[in-house]
């Protein structure tokens, strides 16, 4: 198995979560444990940088939309870093990129969060 | 025709292994671009992942079959398990993106995932299992 890395930063307001290798159904549990205790620490804006991560699979999908759940539960965010065609084929075959706010570089992924029309 | 033939046991440590044998098979075809060799790659995963779990529900512990076979413009991939049946007809649809209840749906992508990936997906029933049958066409340029 090709184990994932995971790391951890924080910057601009936002914690960013890496991730580098192959996710699949053996090691999504990991990234799974990483999110949960990640939003569970109160974190409300997080960012998943996968310019390093090789494969992802449904399995991996389902934890990246768990984790979508979860912040927006607490009015949260996440962005997602990713320019590898062959993943953002996988968003985009899924539908997942009209859900995820998929940036193309982590400057991008860390500007601020603008309110929604017509909120103040 | 050139094919390999892998067995594994049903753990979901050996998915990379499978990943990297069929992918790089694969490979060899002559004609094959590199986003099918991806989609093959995703593809076989999924399917080795569903014939895994399969087999733990039902508490079999035989080997899972992946076949890759080179045949003059495909690319064939065979996934046999011998853990419970299902029927594909019983998949639950996700909602639509924009649905808030699409948030609900962690799971059940695989199979669309497939049918979209490769330019033929069958799952039959055996009398043992299930067979998954995958094929990409890989015609030569001019074709």
């Amino acid at each position: 198995m090709i184990n994932p890395a995971f790391s951890y930063a924080e910057q601009s307001g936002w914690s960013i979560l890496g991730v580098s290798g192959e996710v699949d159904m053996a090691t999504a549990p990991r990234l799974r444990q990483r999110v949960i205790a990640i939003t569970a620490s109160g974190v409300t804006q997080l960012v998943l940088d996968l310019e390093e991560c090789d494969f992802l699979d449904s399995t991996a999908l389902g934890v990246i939309v768990g984790a979508l759940k979860r912040l927006r539960t607490n009015e949260g965010h996440l962005r997602v870093v990713c320019t590898q065609t062959g993943l953002l084929k996988l968003f985009d075959l899924t539908g997942l990129n009209n859900v995820l706010d998929i940036h193309g570089s982590l400057d991008s992924a860390l500007g601020p969060v603008l309110p929604a029309p017509g909120t103040v | 025709m050139s094919e390999v033939v892998l067995h594994i046991p049903p753990k979901f440590e050996y998915l990379a292994l499978v990943r990297a044998l069929v992918s790089s098979t694969a490979g060899l075809d002559p004609h094959i671009v590199p986003h099918r060799i991806d989609d093959i790659r995703l593809a076989v995963s999924e399917a080795t992942t569903n014939a895994i779990e399969a087999q733990i529900s039902d508490g079999c512990f035989d080997p899972i079959r992946v076949r890759c076979a080179l045949v003059d413009g495909q690319v064939i991939i065979d996934v046999l398990d011998k853990g419970v049946g299902f029927d594909p007809t019983d998949l639950v649809p996700h909602p639509p993106v924009t649905d808030p209840q699409r948030l609900e749906f962690e799971r059940g992508l695989g199979i669309p995932l497939m049918r979209r990936l490769m330019d033929e997906h069958e799952i039959s029933p055996t009398s043992s299992g299930t067979s998954v049958r995958m094929v990409v066409y890989t015609p030569p340029p001019d074709a």
